[in-house]
């Protein structure tokens, strides 16, 4: 176990791991979401309430918790490159980045589209929503840091310290429907005690949650493996690579 | 099942089915992004090794 993970941390062995995972990550990811997507959207019974409006949430509110999950990953593993200065958690980092802010993007949007038939508006300025699009900020705000730098490294500690301080944000938006007055919906499904939601439509939420989880770790290792072959560009391995390609 | 009401969606198919698209368009983009950064760069690297062959 131990010689894994520290063949892990070999740029040479993470490429091949990572390109052994990918295939097999890929069809798990698709066969999820084709199940996922068969239960919300036949399965899953209308809304007494929305109608069949709220099957937007299927994929907006695993968008939404992708958006926060993936900015801690992306915190988290540029604090690990700044402390110990492991190349691999910089990578991880920097790799997240676009990811995230794809899934912020699509939790904004999904809302906006859900919001109009719903609330009557495309857009409030709430809690909610605001520091959700801070958020989205934040990962453009990491990405352009870090290409604005020509130094690889420099420009992952920097965009890691970004990515740090900007971690204040996270508890906010989990917070902000408790916290402040707002048109959005508390939880339904993290809250204390039963979620107060019908069964067939809790499965197909989680079954997605799940599929965005792997899509997210399909992505960053496809991101992560071109990272790699670009910082190693000169190492041995990476020449062979090219010669045999 | 209904073929029609399915995609009807009880009158918020234009919201459902938007949504849905926008979804997908994402996804498949993250998905393309680094399969073709990766051809660019394995592209790009193997010209300058053919070029570091003819002239060392």
């Amino acid at each position: 176990m131990l010689r894994f993970f520290h063949q892990l941390g070999s740029p040479k062995h993470f490429y091949r791991i990572a390109g052994a995972w990918i295939p097999w990550l890929a069809a798990a990811c698709g066969v999820l979401v084709l199940y996922g997507l068969y239960q919300g959207m036949v399965v899953a019974p209308t809304d007494y309430q929305q109608g069949d409006s709220y099957r937007i949430m299927f994929i907006h509110v695993p968008s939404a918790w992708m958006s926060l999950f993936i900015y801690v990953v992306m915190a988290a593993a540029g604090a690990i490159g700044l402390i110990w200065h492991m190349k691999l958690a910089e990578v991880i980092a920097i790799s997240s980045a676009p990811i995230g802010a794809s899934f912020t993007f699509l939790a904004l949007i999904t809302g906006s589209i859900w919001g109009k038939p719903m609330w009557g508006t495309w857009w409030v300025w709430d809690a909610r929503l605001t520091s959700e699009l801070i958020l989205l900020f934040l990962y453009l705000g990491v990405m352009a840091l870090y290409s604005a730098v020509d130094d690889k490294r420099t420009a992952a500690r920097a965009a890691a310290i970004l990515a740090i301080v900007g971690v204040v944000n996270i508890p906010i938006i989990h917070y902000s429907v408790e916290w402040w007055n707002t048109l959005h919906q508390g939880p339904t499904v993290t809250k204390f005690g039963a979620p107060s939601i019908d069964l067939r439509m809790l499965i197909p939420l989680l079954v997605m949650a799940v599929a965005f989880k792997l899509f997210y770790l399909l992505v960053v290792l496809m991101r992560a493996r071109v990272e790699v072959l670009e910082r190693e560009r000169n190492a041995r391995w990476v020449r062979e690579l090219v010669e045999r390609s | 099942m209904n073929l029609q009401a399915f995609f009807h969606m009880g009158g918020y198919a234009v919201y459902v089915w938007s949504s849905y698209a926008i979804a997908l368009v994402v996804l498949v983009a993250n998905i393309l992004a680094p399969l073709r950064q990766r051809r660019r760069l394995l592209r790009q690297l193997a010209r300058r090794q053919r070029r570091e062959r003819r002239q060392p």
